[in-house]
Order: C-alpha cells, then sequence, then structure tokens
C-alpha cells in the first residue's frame, strides 16, 4: 500500500524545440501514512509531480504505481484513483461555489453517486475534521474567513474519502495562527485516520515543525530526500537552489560556530531551546 | 502633516440583499488615526480579516473614508480633481504579481504608468531605466513577463510603481506567493527603495522576519490599531501578539523561550547576531558565577 513513482520523466510538448523536460528521471516510494513535505523553488517540478499521482497528467516515461497497480495501465479506474487521491489545489477556497457551506461539501461525494444518508454522513464529517462545526452548514461559504473558506474547501476534497492527500501550499496568505491551525489539522487527520500527507509548501519553518520526510525539487528531480533535520542539514545548497532553512537553522549553525556545544541539527524552537539550555549548562540545574 | 495622514478614520462596507436594499453594514475600518512621516518604513500587521488591506486601499485613494478624513501628501483623497496626483503620490502594489502585469514586455510594461501621465518620450526611457535597475531587473527588460518567476514579477510591478515617481508605495502582502527566494528578492529591493531612494514605504505581510527594520510597526485587530511601536518594542509582547493571531520571528520566539526556561536575554531581540551575543554575555557570565559550570557534567 503506497505510492511508488519508477523512472518517471514528464516533457512539455515533447517532439518539439520547445521541449521541456519539468521532471527528470524520478523514483520515489511514499509509504502510507507518511506526512511527507515536498519544497522547491518556482518552476522546479512540484506542481507536476503531484498531479501524476492523481492521474491528472500522464508520464512522458516510466510508470506511476498506487498500491502496487500501474494507473497508467488499460483499463485502470482512473476515477476511483482521484477520489482516493485527492488534490487540493493552491487558492482551493476560489473553487467554492454552492448556496451554502454543508451543499458545498456534498457536492463531491453527490457525484460519486452515493445515497443521500452517506453524502451528509461524509459532508458531516469531514466538517469535523477541518474544525467548522454545524453552526457554519447554512452559512455562504463566500461570508467565512479566509482560513475558514480555505478549511471549508478542504472539507470539499475530505468527504471524498481520500487515502491520501495532496496540498499545494494550503497555508499561502493566511495570518500566522490561520496558518498553524490549518497544519495542526492536517497533521490531526494523518494521526487519526492515517492518511498519507503530501504538502507542497515555500515556508520552510512549518515543513519543519510539521512533516516526517522532505522531498526538495531542482530542475525536474528530488536533489535532497530525508527527515527534517538531515535535509536542512545542507542548508547552503539549498539557498543555491532558491530555498533556505527555517530561521532557527540558521541560529544554530551561528552558535556552533561561536563554540557552543550545540547540535546544529536541531529544526524547531523547541529542539533548539533544549540545546541551547544544554550547551549552558542550566538544563540539569532546572531540574534540580 | 506627514505624507499619509488619516484622522478618525472609518469605513463601512454596505450589505445589500438580492434586491439592493441594504441588509447592514461591517466596519472595517474604525476610527483610526495616523500620521506617516516621509521616508520611513512602516509595517502593518494584522490577521486576515483586521482590516489592514482596507485601511492600505485609503491610502491611495480606492476607497474613502465613510466617516473621517485621509490625506496624501496633504491633498484630501476626496477632492475629486487630485485623484490623479495622489496615485502618482502613493502608488500600490498588491499580492498576486500576475493581475498587475499587463505588457509583453517587460519594459513596455513598467513604462505603461508613465506614458499615461503624458510623460515626454525620452523621459519614459530614462525612468524605465533607471526603476528597473532599483529593483536588479534592468538585465530582463527584454523580456517577457510570462517567463519570470513570482519574486521578478513582483519587482517589475515594483518598478513599474517607481516609474510614476511616488513618494509613497504601498504593498499588500507582496510575497505571499512567493518562494523564499522570491521573498528575499523582493523585500530587498523595497528596503533598498527606502534606503536608497527615501520612498516612503507601508508594508502590509505575514511574514515577521520581514519587518524586524522597519522604522514602525502598527498591529491592527477589529479594524483598530491595537498595537503601536518599533518592531523591538512590539515583538517583545509575544503573548499579545499571539492574541492577535499573530507572530513573532523565530529568532525573537527562541529567545523569549529561553527566557521563560530562566536564561537573562534582553527582550525583543530580533536578529540571530543579537541572539549569539546576548547567548555569548549569559555564557561567560555563568562561568563567572559557577567555576564548575566550565566541563558541565552531568552528575
Amino acid at each position: 500500500m503506497s505510492i511508488v513513482l519508477e523512472h518517471v520523466s514528464y516533457i512539455y510538448e515533447a517532439g518539439t524545440p520547445l521541449a521541456q523536460r519539468a521532471l527528470d528521471d524520478i523514483c520515489l516510494e511514499i509509504p502510507n501514512g507518511q506526512f511527507v513535505g515536498l519544497i522547491g523553488h518556482t518552476g522546479s517540478g512540484k506542481s507536476t509531480l503531484v498531479q501524476h499521482l492523481n492521474g491528472l497528467m500522464k508520464a512522458t516515461e516510466g510508470h506511476v504505481y498506487y498500491n502496487g497497480e500501474d494507473i497508467d495501465a488499460p483499463g485502470y479506474d482512473k476515477k476511483k484513483l482521484r477520489s482516493s487521491v485527492g488534490l487540493v489545489f493552491q487558492y482551493p477556497e476560489h473553487q467554492l461555489f454552492e448556496i451554502d457551506v454543508f451543499s458545498d461539501v456534498c457536492f463531491g461525494p453527490k457525484n460519486l453517486g452515493l445515497p443521500k444518508e452517506e453524502v451528509e454522513r461524509r459532508a458531516r464529517e469531514a466538517l469535523n475534521l477541518v474544525g467548522l462545526s454545524e453552526e457554519y452548514d447554512k452559512q455562504s461559504p463566500f461570508e467565512l474567513s479566509g482560513g475558514q473558506k480555505r478549511r471549508a474547501a478542504i472539507a470539499g476534497v475530505l468527504a471524498m474519502g481520500p487515502k491520501v492527500l495532496i496540498l499545494d501550499e494550503p497555508t499561502a496568505g493566511l495570518d500566522p495562527r490561520g496558518r498553524e491551525e490549518i497544519l495542526q489539522q492536517i497533521k490531526r487527520l494523518q494521526v487519526q485516520t492515517g492518511m498519507t500527507i503530501l504538502l507542497v509548501s515555500h515556508s520552510m519553518e512549518d515543513v519543519a515543525e510539521y512533516v516526517d520526510r522532505i522531498l526538495v525539487m531542482n530542475h525536474g528531480r528530488v536533489m535532497l530526500d530525508g527527515a527534517p533535520r538531515e535535509v536542512f542539514r545542507h542548508y547552503k545548497e539549498l539557498e543555491e537552489v532558491g530555498l533556505a532553512a527555517p530561521q532557527v537553522t540558521y541560529i544554530m549553525h551561528a552558535l556552533h560556530e561561536k563554540g557552543f556545544d550545540v547540535d546544529a541539527d536541531a529544526t524547531t524552537i523547541e529542539e533548539a531551546a533544549g540545546e541551547i539550555m544544554k550547551a549552558l549548562g542550566r538544563s540539569e540545574t532546572l531540574r534540580n | 502633516m506627514g505624507i499619509i495622514k488619516a484622522q478618525d478614520v472609518v469605513y463601512e462596507y454596505v450589505k445589500r440583499d438580492e434586491e439592493g436594499n441594504v441588509e447592514g453594514s461591517i466596519r472595517a475600518v474604525d476610527q483610526v488615526s495616523l500620521d506617516i512621516e516621509q521616508g520611513d518604513f512602516i509595517a502593518i500587521l494584522g490577521h486576515n480579516g483586521s482590516g489592514k488591506s482596507t485601511l492600505a486601499k485609503h491610502m491611495n485613494a480606492i476607497l474613502y473614508p465613510t466617516e473621517g478624513c485621509v490625506w496624501v501628501d496633504g491633498k484630501d483623497t476626496r477632492a475629486e480633481e487630485e485623484l490623479w496626483n495622489i496615485r502618482q503620490s502613493a502608488g500600490m502594489v498588491f499580492q498576486n504579481p500576475d493581475n498587475q502585469i499587463i505588457g509583453q514586455v517587460v519594459e513596455e510594461d513598467v513604462g505603461f504608468g508613465p506614458e499615461n501621465m503624458g510623460v515626454p518620450t525620452k523621459e519614459i526611457w530614462e525612468r524605465v531605466e533607471e526603476s528597473l535597475k532599483a529593483v536588479g531587473m534592468y538585465q530582463y527588460r527584454k523580456h517577457s513577463p510570462n517567463k519570470l518567476s513570482g519574486g521578478q514579477k513582483q519587482r517589475v510591478s515594483i518598478a513599474g510603481v517607481l516609474a510614476m515617481h511616488p513618494k509613497c508605495i504601498v504593498l499588500d502582502e507582496p510575497t505571499a506567493m512567493l518562494d523564499p527566494n522570491g521573498r528575499k528578492e523582493v523585500v530587498r529591493a523595497v528596503r533598498a527603495l527606502n534606503d536608497v531612494e527615501k520612498i516612503t514605504v507601508i508594508l502590509i505581510t505575514h511574514y515577521m522576519e520581514e519587518i524586524v527594520h522597519a522604522d514602525k510597526v502598527f498591529v491592527m485587530d477589529q479594524g483598530r490599531i491595537a498595537m503601536e511601536g518599533t518592531p523591538r518594542e512590539i515583538f517583545s509582547r509575544v503573548e499579545e501578539l499571539k492574541a492577535l493571531r499573530l507572530d513573532v520571528p523565530q529568532v525573537t520566539l527562541l529567545a523569549y523561550e529561553l527566557q521563560k526556561q530562566g536564561l537573562d536575554l534582553p527582550r525583543g531581540i530580533l536578529t540571530i547576531p543579537e541572539l549569539v551575543a546576548a547567548l555569548e554575555r549569559e555564557k561567560g557570565s555563568l562561568k563567572k558565577d559557577t567555576p564548575e559550570g566550565k566541563d558541565k557534567k552531568c552528575p
């Protein structure tokens, strides 16, 4: 049970002088239940990659397997794939259209041809998962706040009952608390339902805080692949490809250079604070 | 009076039903007064829906106050005959670069503003050149904007405003859609405008680390100015900011955590060198106080 990419390449306008390789021989496995962060500068191939995972784009070369089956094999049920692998685009609230929040979330499962009770059960459950209680059901989605709109739109995808959820910059344009709320809810989804999450993000701080594994893309290839502390260790290489590390990484490296005995790989505030207290010999005194 | 002055400004959005009857109103800006000095770098923070964009739109006469008054460069924004002068004095850059670029070629896009103002052709070219140089995009002048990255497009948008020779630029979340490098490029360009060209900058953002160099920060909540001060003053009030759905830069937050755990650090640390220096002082004083602290062995 996983997503496997085997030597996947995608070429825009293949066979013409304008041909451009957006994905270049990607091999990768995403096991079930993992929370993966996908980072890379604009144009590095992130969006092209995620669109291969639910069959919106077809690999020019190579194969994509979902649960062991080749999704481009003749006769493969792509419709089912798309309800299993949910994709939340950037600014998903632009896709809200119904008269009230509840109807909007019902739209997806209704199109699956499910009975009314099941549709409504799923919609309610999805709205609970994103933290929108019943009091919002009858409100127009256009009257919600920015963060609420976005959560309503994510609920619309969750109501399809996906096993894998791909989110393309779900926190763009939200205030800090709004960002935290969305990410915590996504993390909760992963923990509670065992859903696989693939988060495309430009915020290194967010990625460091929430994901199990980071994939760094550059020129259509996976340049780095590992746990946040392993990936951000390469902060100089990340800068060369237009990315960065969380501010904490820079702090820890600066301290390390000044002779502080800290683990420079700490990527969250909590880890960093612990390391600094330890280096100053203060953690023991506190405990005593 | 500074370059932009607001006096008791109230703005109400009127809600109408399908027949166009008034259903009620929402007060987006509520009794805001501020006075911005020429040459300042001002930051406006606030959660989604706090009224900061509505306030910003008053600064170049896109919106007019329901009550109170706004003056841009000494001109009342409601004076219709001054509209174009006002918009020339205070330019605006929005969040999405794709909505702001109209030219097929970078230099043509930047020249659009001055051309509309009736600037003579020769001067338009001079302005295009200096504006593109100011944001570091001169080498892309013959490119198609479509082929640029988000940060580059946003810098072209800024050049387009610059070419109109404004006294003040209002930027409404210019980095929200950009990758880390794009954010860095835009912030650097904006700081240069302020430092080198002495243009007044009003930056609205959700990224706290972008505004540590601002001269003054306003924090908005429910249409009012909830906090006002230098970045150091504002960012030393961590709990209040969090209650307003905001945050502080990671370095400030880390210093705050360390203080809570008992370290004696100054309040409102804003940069990495500041924190490193403070920790070095702390390390030095620890060594003096407790000689055994030198080689800290676990008991």
